[in-house]
This record gives C-alpha cells, sequence and structure tokens, in this order.
C-alpha cells in the first residue's frame, strides 16, 4: 500500500501515460500476472498440449490429419454450447436446461425438415426461434420472479426432455438427411477458401489489432508495447495456418477418395466466437452483462435495467443451445428423443470451467469456451482411440474437471492475496 | 443567511413511512463551492433525507428548489438529470471492472455501436488529474486490486465526471484508516473547490470541523441548527446531535418561528 503511494505520487499517471516499456520489461510483468494468480487461458492450453503430447505418445493415430479433423468437428458442439453458457455464467446464473434447449429445438427442426418438408433456412430459423422463447420463458421467471436460476432452468431440463418424446413418438428418431444441415458437420469447405479465409481472418485481426495500437499510442494511453502485439498476431496466424495446412491435406485412409479442406463447423465456431467476443467486450451491453454478474446492485443504481440484461442473457443462451443441437444432428445425422439429454450439458460447463470462466460470476471470456472444448473433446477422442472402456473416459473427464476447478480456486486465492483481483 | 444562493434548497420537508413520521419541516439548503455536513445520531433521518434529495423516496410534502426553481425529483433518474449525484456508503462498485468501466458505469460513451474506449479512458484520467488522485497506478486496474480509500476516491470521482452540481456522500470515511480518511477528505474538499455543492453525511465530528464549511443537525427528523462551522465547537455539536439543543445557537424553536 505505502510504496503504491510513493510510487505514485512521484510518477502521477506517468507509469502508464509513457508506458515505454520494452518486450521483455512485458514478457516479465506477465510472468509476475501468472504467479499472483492472473493466469487467463494459460492452465487450459498448457493442459491441452499435454494432453496432446500423452495421447500422441500414447497411440500414432492421434496426430493423423484424418484424427485431428475428426477432434475438430467432435469438439464443435461442445464448444458452442459452452459458448452458450458462457454468458450466463457471467451473470452468475446457470442454465441446466441448455443441453436439453438444443435437443429440442433440434427435434423441431428435425420435425420441420423431414414431416413437413420444409426447406433448411426455416427449420433452423424455427429451432433458433424455439431457443429464444426456452430462452425468455427462464429469463423472464428468473428475472422478473426471483426463482433462482438453477431451479428454474432443473425444472425445464426435466420438462423439456418431454417435448422430443411428444414429436417424434416414444424412443423413435427422425433422420435430418438435407444436405445443407448434414453438410454442417460432414462437409469440408474447399482447399482454396480455406486458405483464403485464413489469411482473411489473420489480416483482420492484425488490422484490428494494430488500429487499436495506434490509437492507444496516439491518445497517450496506457498501451502494451508494439513487439507484444506483432508477438499475438504471428502467434494466431501461426496457428490458424497451421491448423488451415493440416486440413487442407488429404486425410482419407482411401487414396481413391481424397478428402481435404476445413471442415464447415471450424469457421461456424470461428464466427460464432468473433461475435460472442465483440458483444462481450466491446458492446455496453456486454460491459453491463459484466457488471450485473460483478455487483447486480452496483450495476442497479448505475442504471443498468439488471431484469433485461438476465433476459437477454439466458435467450443468447438458449438460442446458441438450439446452434449447438443443430451441430450434434448434424454430426449424427438424425434427431432423437434423447438429444441433449445424458452428459451434453455437464460436458459444456466443464468445457466453459476448464477453459477459466468462474462459475461465481463476472469473470470468463467467450475464447474459454474454444479451449476448454478442446480439452474435453480431446480427452473423449484421445481415450476413444486407446480403446479404453467407457467408464475411464468419465473418470479422466471428471478428474480434468476437477482439476481445473482447483487451478481456479487457489488462482483465485494468490489473486486476493495479491490484491490482483 | 450567506452571500451565495443555495444550488439546492429543500423547506419543509414532510416524510412519513406509514405511521413513523420521519422528517418534519426539514430545511435543508447546499450552497455552490461550500461542504454541508449532515450530522445526526442513528434514527435522525439523515439516510432518509439523503433519499428524498436523491428521489429514492420522494418526500410527502415541501419544496425542493433546485438552482432557485422548483423540481419534482420522483426517481433516482430526476435527481442525476439535475446533476445531483449520490456516494454510497457500500459505494456500489464492480470489482471485476476496472476503474475506467466503473466510471463510465450505465453512462458508457459509444462511437457507432462500439463502446469509445479511448475517449473513456482519457477523460477518467482527466478528471483523476483535476482531482490530484495519485494513488491508483492505473486506470486500467481492477477495482478489486484497490485498498478502501482508493475505491471510495474512485466512487466519488466518479460522481465528479459527470459535471454534477451536487454531490451526496453517505459516510465515505466509515470504514478508512487514518490515511486513507485523509486523502479522501482532501477530495472532498477539492471537489467542493471546484464549484461544487457537497454534502458530507458522517458521525465523525473530527472531519466534519476538519472540510466542512456548514454543518446542518438533525435531531429526531427535525432540523436543530444550520450553522457554519467556525461559529460552532465540537461541544455544541454534539449537544445539537444528542439533545437538539445547545446553549448560545439558535435552536429548533427559534428556527421554526423564523420560517412561519
Amino acid at each position: 500500500m505505502t510504496d503504491i503511494i510513493t510510487d505514485a505520487e512521484e510518477a502521477g499517471f506517468a507509469s502508464d501515460l509513457t508506458q515505454s516499456n520494452t518486450f521483455g520489461e512485458s514478457v516479465r510483468a506477465y510472468i509476475s500476472r501468472v504467479r499472483g494468480g492472473d493466469m487467463g487461458a494459460l492452465p487450459s492450453i498448457a493442459g491441452l498440449v499435454v494432453l496432446f503430447i500423452v495421447f500422441n505418445f500414447a497411440n500414432d493415430r492421434f496426430l493423423s490429419n484424418l484424427n485431428l479433423a475428426n477432434l475438430i468437428t467432435q469438439a464443435g458442439s461442445i464448444i458452442i454450447l459452452a459458448m452458450a453458457l458462457v454468458p450466463v455464467l457471467l451473470l452468475g446464473e446457470i442454465d441446466l436446461s441448455a443441453g436439453v434447449a438444443g435437443g429440442t429445438s433440434a427435434c423441431v427442426m428435425g420435425v420441420l425438415l423431414v414431416k413437413h418438408d420444409q426447406p433448411w433456412y426455416i427449420a433452423v430459423l424455427a429451432a433458433v426461434a424455439v431457443g429464444a422463447a426456452i430462452g425468455l420463458a427462464i429469463g423472464l421467471l428468473v428475472a422478473k420472479l426471483g426463482i433462482p436460476s438453477f431451479v428454474v432452468t432443473l425444472a425445464f431440463f426435466l420438462g423439456l426432455q418431454g417435448i422430443p418424446l411428444w414429436l417424434i413418438g416414444e424412443g423413435g428418431s427422425v433422420r435430418v438427411n438435407d444436405s445443407v444441415i448434414s453438410g454442417i458437420a460432414n462437409n469440408n469447405l474447399s482447399v482454396l477458401w480455406g486458405w483464403i479465409c485464413a489469411i482473411a481472418i489473420t489480416a483482420l485481426f492484425a488490422a484490428f489489432k494494430l488500429l487499436a495500437h495506434r490509437r492507444k499510442v496516439a491518445a497517450k494511453l496506457q498501451h502494451q508495447p508494439l513487439a507484444v502485439v506483432v508477438t499475438q498476431i504471428l502467434t494466431l496466424g501461426a496457428v490458424l495456418l497451421a491448423v488451415t495446412y493440416i486440413l487442407n491435406e488429404n486425410r482419407s485412409v482411401n487414396p481413391s477418395f481424397p478428402i481435404k479442406g476445413i471442415p464447415y463447423v471450424l469457421p461456424l465456431v470461428v464466427v460464432l466466437l468473433a461475435m460472442w467476443t465483440f458483444l462481450l467486450t466491446r458492446t455496453t451491453w456486454g460491459r453491463h452483462v459484466y457488471a450485473v454478474g460483478g455487483n447486480a446492485e452496483a450495476a442497479r443504481r448505475a442504471g443498468i435495467n439488471v431484469a433485461r440484461i438476465r433476459v437477454a442473457v439466458f435467450m443468447a443462451c438458449s438460442s446458441m443451445a438450439a446452434i449447438s443441437g443443430i451441430v450434434v444432428a448434424s454430426y449424427g445425422g438424425k434427431v432423437s428423443t434423447s438429444s441433449g439429454g445424458g452428459n451434453t450439458l455437464l460436458y459444456a460447463v466443464g468445457a466453459a470451467v476448464i477453459g477459466g470462466t468462474s462459475l461465481f460470476g463476472g469473470r470468463g471470456k467467450a475464447r474459454d469456451a474454444v479451449i476448454g472444448g478442446l480439452v474435453i473433446a480431446t480427452i473423449a477422442n484421445g481415450l476413444g482411440l486407446l480403446a479404453q472402456a467407457s467408464y475411464i473416459n468419465f473418470l479422466v473427464t471428471g478428474g480434468v474437471l476437477l482439476l481445473a476447478a482447483s487451478v481456479d480456486a487457489i488462482s483465485r486465492r494468490r489473486r486476493s492475496a495479491t490484491g490482483l483481483g | 443567511m450567506s452571500e451565495k444562493s443555495p444550488i439546492l434548497n429543500l423547506r419543509g420537508i414532510n416524510k412519513s413511512f406509514g405511521v413513523v413520521h420521519v422528517l418534519h419541516d426539514v430545511d435543508l439548503a447546499i450552497y455552490p463551492g461550500e461542504v454541508t455536513a449532515l450530522v445526526g445520531d442513528n434514527g435522525a433521518g439523515k439516510s432518509t433525507l439523503v433519499k428524498a434529495i436523491a428521489g429514492i423516496y420522494p418526500a410527502d410534502s415541501g419544496e425542493y428548489l433546485f438552482e432557485g426553481q422548483p423540481q419534482h425529483v420522483t426517481s433516482p433518474k430526476d435527481a442525476a438529470a439535475l446533476g445531483i449525484e449520490v456516494v454510497y456508503q457500500d459505494l456500489a462498485l464492480c470489482e471485476n471492472l476496472d476503474i475506467v468501466e466503473n466510471m463510465f458505469l450505465g453512462r458508457e460513451m459509444k462511437s457507432g455501436v462500439v463502446m469509445d474506449e479511448t475517449t473513456m479512458e482519457s477523460k477518467a484520467r482527466e478528471v483523476l488529474a483535476s482531482l490530484s488522485v495519485r494513488t491508483v497506478k492505473s486506470v486500467r486496474q481492477s477495482v478489486a486490486s484497490l485498498s478502501g480509500g482508493q475505491r471510495q476516491t474512485v466512487a466519488i470521482a466518479k460522481s465528479a465526471l459527470w459535471n454534477s452540481k451536487v454531490v451526496l456522500l453517505d459516510e465515505p470515511t466509515a470504514a478508512l484508516g487514518v490515511a486513507q480518511t485523509r486523502q479522501v477528505l482532501d477530495l472532498v474538499r477539492r471537489l467542493a473547490d471546484q464549484g461544487v455543492g457537497v454534502m458530507l453525511i458522517s458521525h465523525n465530528l473530527t472531519d466534519v470541523f476538519e472540510v466542512a464549511d456548514r454543518i446542518t443537525a438533525l435531531y429526531l427528523g427535525r432540523v436543530a441548527a444550520d450553522v457554519r462551522t467556525k461559529d460552532v465547537t465540537s461541544t455544541q455539536v454534539v449537544e445539537l446531535i444528542t439533545t437538539g439543543q445547545s446553549a448560545g445557537i439558535p435552536g429548533p424553536a427559534t428556527k421554526a418561528a423564523s420560517t412561519s
């Protein structure tokens, strides 16, 4: 406390005005932040790398192009559902019904496609609308009536499982043959488009980052050194181009039927990630979501309509869950009475938490869903390749989730000890 | 009473909650550039008066004059529109947001659909600098990492950000240590020196005598006295708070006689 004052006494705001940090200083500052408990995505990325190394040694097919493409498709629906849950978790709430809301929405889509011969876009719109309606109901019950979200969504989790049964009959399933819908998980971008997308995204990211950096320098505000910004851009570019390169290679085991290109799921996840990152970090709505999650009373006194934020977040969550349900239907080629049930939701919550989103509200990012979803999918995929009994899969996934929660708890304690918040 | 005319003037304010008559014909004046201390024992009606000014519990009867014009303030939004800001005891800051984000919470500046972070950060820095706030390292620090005094500083600076004309501070030093109290009181003084009408609600008479220009004492929902700080002693103020009268100070009876 005292040294902060004396520091500031001498420097005023100069400490962050000039910000003539060198690259080395920034790296050291980052390391001290991590040691102080502000770890961000670091533990989950480290965990992902460890999993990749372990599975690569355990089975040489794990890092094959075919398996990596599979991994991405498998992770897609978990990532999207986890991304749906991030804003709800940011509020400090929970939506236990997101999985079955996705399943119900997908069933509506399947029934419209198959039994009513509707075009795919009508069916998809209807599914998302069903999701939004479910979210609206949950949001109103939570925000206006004041029932805890745990109870409301538990009731919806139980109740919504009846809708698919009612729509498609006991134990039945509906095959989804529509070429567009099944293409989401089963078709690929052409090689050329894959490269164009990867390069365009890298260029856009670089342009945003550099423009923001220049604006801050011009306004003499706190900013990262240029070297750090460039490193971020180069890292993202390298990852994107490497993934594109791997997926654009032929991964078919049968030489006469080459399979290459980025599965459509990946650009879908990238678009949703960009959308949610934009909403949560650049718009007032996103800022208010964090504020309500951090201190609802302070948000109310600041003139924020807390109830409206809550309702909007639950609507967004269930709508995103519908998209996740559609991806699942695309991957499995069918919707069934058990769509979205079982562990679907718990895996998604686990993914968000592993990625670094706090269950206590106010802390988390859209990208947490991507990293956490990849971790969960990697465990399932890797253990599947090792032909382990399925009980091992459950045990390992549970263990990893506990590990992530412990890392979160320990880092939170360190944060409060070092006063980093 | 003073050479200046009050920026906020309440006359004959009454407020009841059911059968409980909390405020009786309360008169209150807040002058620009001055710190008015509102003192009184627990239950004297200080909080109710603040809430009446802030529009949270509008008064049942009485005049509400702002810059000499009668106003109907029935919601916090009305008060904010007039330029009245309240800094509550429990601060109402979001710990997970940084200083800039907290200062602009609910009133973010935008360019198009996105928030204009650059302008917000510059303005926050300007305000903090104009109030000579130097104890925060960076305006992008999260509030969770700040000490109690620094948080109070941010909350007060937030109210100064909006060119507010009247700032009500509810027990700003209640939970602070000696050095932090010092910082906050300096800040209160500087805020008044910028021409803001400041009302300081406090139990701590040392603080009151240090920064306040005027003291309004409430006793059981009535104004016991409205005096200039330099005309009274700490003992007299204690008497006003505990018994509602003090030798040599015009009490509620004479006050009531003069207004009616």
